[in-house]
Formats: structure tokens, C-alpha cells, sequence
């Protein structure tokens, strides 16, 4: 029964990851039909802001949830307006300016930091599950994937914001005769993505290595998450996830990581088989 | 037309001189500096994922051949140290590898950070006939005459990490471990120590070098409830697994000892809450009372700063490797790969920052000693030392002198 409990706590926080490393990408690839690349990197940079900022002395709580999606939410921006704005409507050029990105940044990084594993020290401690300990931190992650969803679910529902942006994602021709800068909400949505990138670094740091390269251990899983959601980004996101979540975790239990990793893709690949838009590109279409 | 401007005369002129030049060079070389350099070949990874433990292997390599040339040299000549980064790459390895032997045509080789590497290697300098020395603590039972390891192997390390465990925490482990040949074969000398000291293991899981998330394997863990675990998790994405370990609150009910923890700057870059008592054994320690480590440590440290705080045993063992070649050189007089080899086997021995380290001529493993410790508070504590230990997990199987034409990895027999 306790291991029951463990487990089920296990493959909470394995879908709450998998949500978090997505829905920044989700809101890009979503929304702009653009694949980026930099998305690992992006988390990369949100980790080394929660590294940097925990060093400098700020509390451990602003360094993460705060932070590190303003930092790179900023950087997204940048991104957006001096290399992705030129690119738009064009998916291979895309690709490619932001894999040049990718590299770039972990070139960067690797120049300022060195290509030196760095980590934060988790905030809080361990509790009990019946016989098995469990880590505390499971539990913010949990929060903060939950909270994130659903503040986008209610920013894109509510909000005049929210409306101008779907509206601007279902035809900007129509969006810009009445009175709203396609070009502005793009930016707008990009730097929202590499905002969520960058909350979804700030949280894994303490208990990931934080390394110049990390991004790439996430980006594949990330990836395969947002193609087998489908076009509604966050009840996809939110589906695929725990589909892909639970049964990564439940198989690399029962065997190994590596048949874990084999087990989610092979359902990733009958997903697509079978619904070839992602799952809510057949199921709940109308929803956000 | 302007002043300034080359005349097809005088483009002429220019032309021929420069080739009389460049065809005169060397001869004004070679009877300039009276010696042509031995050539020193060297392939490590100073980028990329093991760029952290090749950096310092760089630097190491660099610090003792300017030694070597401080000293005059070697046979009257000098050093000339070639070296490649690899940047973590294993076509890179092969690559250079060739470019070394076959281009450069070094006199030896100095190199090579993983087992992966290694091997990819070892048959390029078998075949171009280019002795090959590999630097690194590894898991043991190489033999092939080509190649000299000066690292420490299971038998002097892991079997200490195993007797510690049985002797204060219990009889029942779980191993992990990465998923490669170093993770596998350490494994097994693991698992063989275990079940010698009369314990038992509960569970062996392997994770790539790219896995991240340890919490399944947590909870494997956990439900084995084994008396101890030990780990060769190997890189930077494993090194999630201590802090996730910490975070779990595992580390407070279940002790780690591990054959590779610490290699890197988990010291300095961890916090002590989640290094603190990690067990391990290595072949030295950047802290160890002794003259020669001090020498050795603040040498490095005046050659390239004063942050060089996380020096280890990979290289003192580059040291060392550098420093038995250049005496077996000085030894059999050339440079020739089978006096040098001959040499080697004689039992030759240099005092390395460890101590005294001898190269066992049966097979080409070093006889050194080893030492215990766990970090407390960034620092390591020394726990015990085992003076000149024998590689018998290497000896137990290889005799290059009955049998020259050997070349195989023995690996532990796990039946027996």
C-alpha cells in the first residue's frame, strides 16, 4: 500500500515535469508554428539565472519561481526581435536560425561559466510515505507545473489579452483589420515561451545538474509531449503529459530507465499513428 | 601605374628567394638546436562532457612535460607535447588518433579519459606499432603489451569500498551504475566483492549517461531496502542522482559508496549536506599530507591559478604515466618502442604525489597505493590507507611477460 502511495506520488511528479518542460514549447509551436530548437537551451539559461541568483545571496524562492522566468522571458524577446520576427511563415528557416541559437547559446554559456556542473541545494526536505521517503521538492514542482496551466488556461480564457492572442493565432489578416500588431502579439507569445522555458529551468535546477549542455536531455521528451497533445495547447499538453508521464514512470519502475525511454516513445509513435494531429487534434478540439 | 606596385621581375626574385628559404630552413634548424624533439602525442577531452575531469588532465599533461624539459629533456633532446581535444566526441578519438600515429608519428601517447575512448583507441596503436599509455582510474583488466595503465583498478579501489561497506553498514546492496563497458564491468567486481565479503546484491539498474530523473529508481531502491548502495554513475546528468537522493531524504537512512563520485568538482560545486560520507577510494587525494602531493599541487597551482582546487586522481595518474614513460626512456636509452616496453617491465618505479608507484611488468598496471576517504565540508577526509596495492583483479588473469601476445579486457568471473 505504501508503495502504492510512492508511486502514484512518482507519476504525479513525473507528469508535472513533462507539463512544465512543455507548455513553453506548447505556447511556441502551438500558437506560432514555429519548432524551436533553443527550447532546452532557453531552459538551460533559466537554471544557471536560479544558479546565479542563489549564489548572489537572493532567496532561494524568488531565484526560482520568480527570476528565472523574467530573465529569460526577456531574452526570449530579445530573440524574437532581432532574429525569430524575420522568419515568420517560414518553418525549415526557423528551424534552423533557432538550432543556430541552440548552439550558440550553449556556446556562450560554456565561455561566461565554464562547462562546469553546477547545482542549487533543494529547499526543502523529505517526508514520509508509510516505510518510503519522498522529497518535499516533488511537491513544488507538482505546485508550480499545476499553477503555470492553469494561469495560462485562464490568461488565454479571460483575458482581453487572452482573446486578442487566439484570435491573432486563428487568422492575423482578420486580427490586424481589426486594429490589433500581429507583430506585437507574436512577440508577445514568444517571449511568454521562453518566459515558461525559463520557469521550467528555474525549478529543475535543484535537482538536476545544471550544465551548459543540459537542455538537450529534455528537448526530445519535450517535443514528442507537444506533437502528441495536438493544437490545443493546454488541455494537450496537459493529456499528453500525463499519458507519456505515467507510463514512462510506471515501466522504468517495473524495469529500467531505458525501457522506460523506449515505452514512451513507442507510444508516441502509435499516437501519431492513430491520431496523426496529436490527441486533441481529434478529441476536445474546441478547447484551449 | 604607382610606385609601390611589384614588377614581374621582382615578384620573380621574391618567389625564388622565399622557396630557397623554406627548402634551407630545416637544415639551419637541425643544426641550430643540435636535437630533434621526441614527440609526445596527446588526446583528451578538454570540451564537451568530460571536458570538466579532461581540463585538468590537459593541464596536467602540460605541467610535466614542462618538467620533463626543465630538466634538460629527455636523452639530450626535448619534448615537443602534441596535443588533441577530442571534445567528447568518439570519432574525434579515432580521428586524431590516426592523424597522431600515422601523420605526427609521435614517439608515444598519453590519453584517452573513458573506457569507450580507450577502446576505440587501442587497436589504432596496436596496428601503427605506437606505445600507448591510458591514464585513468578505470575498471581494470586491460592486457595488451601496446598499452600501460597507470590508474587505479577495482581490485585496489572498489574492494575497499566494499569491505568498509560490509564491515559498518550491512550485508545487502543495490548497485547502479552507468551504462556503458566502465559501468558494467565495475558492476560486476562490485557485485564478485560483494558476494566474497559474504553479502548479497539486491538489484543492479544501468542508466545511460543522458538520464536525468532518478526517482523511479528511488523508488527501486527503496523497496529492495538494501543496507547500502553503490554507485558508478558516471557525468553530469548522473550527478542528479546524489541531489535527488539528498532530496528524497535517503541520504540520512541508506549509505552510498561509489567508484567514480568526487573525480570531477562535485566538492566544491554540491552542497556538503549531499556529499557529506559519500565513500569512496582513489589512487590519491588533492589533500594528502605529504611533501610530493603539496609540491605537486601548489606546482599546478602556480602554472594556472590559484583555483586549481579540484585536482584528483586522473591527474596524478597522467603524471604519473608521463613521468614511468620518460624514465623508461632514460632507462633503455631510446626512444624505440620495444626497449622503452622492455624497460617498463623491468619493474620499473617513480615517487609520484601518491608515493612510490612501481609498473608491474606482467601487466602493465600499476602497483601504487590507495586510500579511503569521504568529503566533509568540501574537504576530503582520509580514512585509511592501503600501501602498495597489487591491481589482482588485472593480475589475477594477464602475464605479458609468459604470454606477450595477449590482448583482451578480462573481465570478474561471476560464477565462480
Amino acid at each position: 500500500m505504501d508503495l502504492v502511495g510512492l508511486l502514484a506520488f512518482n507519476v504525479l511528479t513525473g507528469i508535472a515535469t513533462l507539463i512544465l518542460i512543455t507548455l513553453g514549447l506548447g505556447v511556441i509551436y502551438g500558437m506560432m508554428r514555429i519548432i524551436n530548437l533553443a527550447h532546452g537551451e532557453l531552459m538551460m539559461l533559466g537554471a544557471y539565472t536560479a544558479v546565479m541568483a542563489t549564489g548572489a545571496g537572493v532567496n532561494i524562492w524568488i531565484a526560482m519561481l520568480v527570476l528565472p522566468p523574467l530573465v529569460v522571458g526577456l531574452i526570449g524577446l530579445i530573440l524574437e526581435r532581432t532574429v525569430i520576427r524575420f522568419l515568420y511563415g517560414r518553418m525549415m528557416d526557423t528551424m534552423l536560425a533557432t538550432w543556430g541559437i541552440s548552439l550558440g547559446l550553449i556556446g556562450l554559456v560554456t565561455t561566461l561559466y565554464g562547462n562546469v556542473v553546477r547545482g542549487v541545494s533543494t529547499p526543502v526536505g523529505s517526508f514520509d510515505i508509510g516505510r518510503y521517503g519522498a522529497s518535499l521538492y516533488s511537491l513544488v514542482i507538482l505546485v508550480t507545473a499545476l499553477s503555470a496551466l492553469a494561469a495560462m488556461f485562464l490568461l488565454l480564457r479571460f483575458t482581453k489579452f487572452g482573446l486578442i492572442l487566439r484570435a491573432t493565432m486563428q487568422n492575423p489578416r482578420m486580427a490586424a483589420a481589426l486594429g490589433v500588431q500581429p507583430s506585437r502579439i507574436y512577440m508577445a507569445t514568444f517571449a511568454l515561451g521562453a518566459a515558461l522555458a525559463g520557469l521550467a529551468g528555474g525549478v529543475l535546477a535543484p535537482i538536476s545538474g545544471v550544465s551548459p549542455a543540459m537542455g538537450a536531455a529534455y528537448i526530445a521528451r519535450a517535443f514528442i509531449t507537444v506533437l502528441g497533445g495536438g493544437p490545443a495547447i493546454i488541455t494537450g499538453t496537459g493529456l499528453a503529459s500525463t499519458l507519456f508521464g505515467s507510463i514512462n514512470e510506471l515501466v522504468s519502475f517495473k524495469t529500467t530507465p531505458v525501457i522506460g525511454d523506449v515505452a514512451l516513445l513507442t507510444a508516441a509513435i502509435l499516437l501519431i499513428r492513430v491520431l496523426p494531429q496529436g490527441i486533441t487534434g481529434r478529441y476536445l478540439r474546441r478547447s484551449l | 601605374m604607382s610606385k609601390g606596385s611589384i614588377d614581374r621581375r621582382g615578384a620573380l626574385k621574391l618567389a625564388l628567394s622565399a622557396a630557397a628559404g623554406t627548402v634551407a630552413m630545416p637544415f639551419v634548424s637541425r643544426t641550430g638546436l643540435a636535437a630533434e624533439p621526441i614527440k609526445l602525442g596527446s588526446l583528451l577531452d578538454g570540451t564537451g562532457a568530460l571536458g570538466l575531469e579532461g581540463k585538468r588532465m590537459i593541464e596536467t599533461t602540460e605541467y610535466t612535460v614542462d618538467l620533463l624539459n626543465k630538466a634538460g629533456g629527455l636523452l639530450g633532446r626535448p619534448i615537443q607535447l602534441i596535443a588533441y581535444d577530442t571534445q567528447s566526441s568518439m570519432q574525434l578519438y579515432t580521428q586524431y588518433a590516426q592523424q597522431l600515429a600515422l601523420k605526427d608519428k609521435v614517439d608515444v601517447i598519453q590519453g584517452g579519459i573513458t573506457s569507450a575512448s580507450r577502446e576505440a583507441i587501442r587497436p589504432i596503436f596496436g596496428r601503427s606499432k605506437t606505445l600507448y599509455f591510458y591514464n585513468t582510474q578505470y575498471e581494470g583488466g586491460v592486457c595488451d603489451r601496446n598499452v600501460f595503465c597507470t590508474g587505479s583498478t577495482p581490485a585496489q579501489t572498489v574492494n575497499h569500498i566494499v569491505d568498509c561497506a560490509l564491515k559498518n553498514w550491512g550485508k545487502k546492496a543495490y548497485i547502479i551504475a552507468a551504462d556503458y563497458n566502465y559501468g558494467h564491468i565495475t558492476a560486476s567486481w562490485m557485485t564478485k566483492f560483494m558476494k566474497d565479503g559474504g553479502g548479497s546484491v539486491l538489484g543492479t539498474d544501468f542508466f545511460p549517461l543522458d538520464v536525468t530523473n532518478f526517482s523511479s529508481a528511488i523508488s527501486r531502491i527503496q523497496q529492495a531496502q538494501p543496507d547500502l548502495v553503490l554507485s558508478a554513475l558516471v557525468g553530469a546528468n548522473h550527478s542528479g542522482f546524489y541531489r535527488q537522493w539528498d532530496a528524497a531524504g535517503m541520504k540520512s537512512k541508506i549509505p552510498v559508496g561509489s567508484s567514480v563520485f568526487g573525480l570531477g568538482d562535485e566538492l566544491t560545486t554540491m552542497d556538503p549536506s549531499t556529499t557529506n560520507g559519500i565513500i569512496t577510494c582513489y589512487g590519491w587525494y588533492n589533500n594528502l599530507d605529504t611533501p610530493a602531493t603539496k609540491a605537486f599541487v601548489s606546482g599546478m597551482q602556480a602554472k594556472f591559478g590559484a583555483d586549481v582546487t579540484d585536482l584528483s586522481e586522473l591527474d596524478t595518474a597522467t603524471y604519473d604515466g608521463i613521468m614511468l614513460w620518460a624514465e623508461a626512456v632514460k632507462k633503455a636509452g631510446s626512444i624505440e618502442r620495444d626497449r622503452v616496453t622492455a624497460a617498463l617491465e623491468s619493474g620499473l618505479s617513480i615517487d609520484s604525489p601518491t608515493g612510490k608507484v612501481t609498473m608491474d611488468g606482467a601487466t602493465h598496471h600499476t602497483i601504487r597505493n590507495t586510500y579511503l576517504a569521504e568529503p566533509e565540508n568540501r574537504k576530503w577526509k582520509i580514512l585509511a590507507t592501503f600501501p602498495d596495492s597489487f591491481p589482482a583483479d588485472t593480475g589475477g588473469a594477464c602475464d605479458l611477460i609468459k604470454t606477450p601476445r595477449t590482448n583482451k579486457q578480462f573481465t570478474p568471473d561471476l560464477k565462480g
